[in-house]
């Protein structure tokens, strides 16, 4: 399942109840799971809120693509993720990647590897908004680059 | 604006995020495909006389493309920044 939310989520809330949905009582040995969250701090600053933009349907369709590639690659059983978009704030979960399959190879490789996707490839833009200091007002600037998760 | 169905089997929609979609001061808008083989030559068209310095990444219906990729009337293509979500 892929969700895309304007709404803040509780990506624990979200874990337990898809895991108890999704009716594989017995199945998987493994769940592997990444809950990125917003931090107050970056490159130095002040971070007080955040905007992400997207490309609704292609952030659709490219997280679908990598997730059938992921099924394409690793044994699993199923796929859960969650991404935010619009107004965060600091300690705002951002998104949450979860798999689940019969053994923890398959469920650590494959988590990483959406994640990783995802950072690099699909279409989300952050736009944070930073505090005020005794040097400058507060500004807003995009963040330019994801550093490489390897 | 409505266009005509012939008017709009001529153009292309072409579409702008984050960085880009504020240096340019625009959020889509429908160009004539006319002279456009790539979608190279659809962002010399939508860039020309504007500074932009920054690393564009292209797509041609909601997949990423080259710069040599082809496009054709009544696709939609769309020009960002590096992404940054996750």
């Amino acid at each position: 399942m892929i969700k895309i939310t304007e709404q803040p989520f509780d990506p624990w809330h979200e874990l337990s109840s898809f895991q108890l949905a999704m009716r594989r009582d017995g199945e998987f040995g493994a769940c592997a799971n990444f809950i990125g969250t917003m931090r107050d701090m970056n490159e130095g600053d002040a971070v007080n809120a955040m905007v992400l933009e997207h490309y609704p349907s292609m952030t659709e369709k490219h997280l679908d693509k990598i997730v059938q590639e992921a099924k394409g690659k690793w044994n699993l059983l199923e796929t859960l993720v969650i991404h935010r978009v619009g107004e965060l704030l600091p300690n705002d979960p951002i998104v949450l990647v979860a798999v689940w399959s019969a053994h923890r190879k398959d469920a650590f490789e494959a988590s990483r590897f959406i994640m990783e996707d995802l950072k690099s490839k699909a279409p989300f833009w952050k736009r944070e908004s930073l505090s005020a200091t005794d040097q400058q007002a507060e500004k807003n600037r995009w963040v330019g680059k994801n550093t490489s998760g390897y | 604006m409505t266009q005509t169905k012939a008017e709009k089997a001529m153009t292309i929609k072409v579409l702008y995020f984050a960085s880009l979609r504020e240096l340019l001061g625009c959020n889509e808008e429908l160009i004539s495909e006319d002279g456009l083989n790539t979608v190279g030559d659809v962002w010399q068209r939508v860039s020309d006389g504007k500074n932009v310095t920054q690393q564009v990444l292209y797509s041609i219906n909601q997949e990423y493309a080259q710069a040599e990729s082809l496009v054709k009337a009544g696709d939609e293509v769309a020009f960002f920044p590096p992404v940054t979500g996750g």
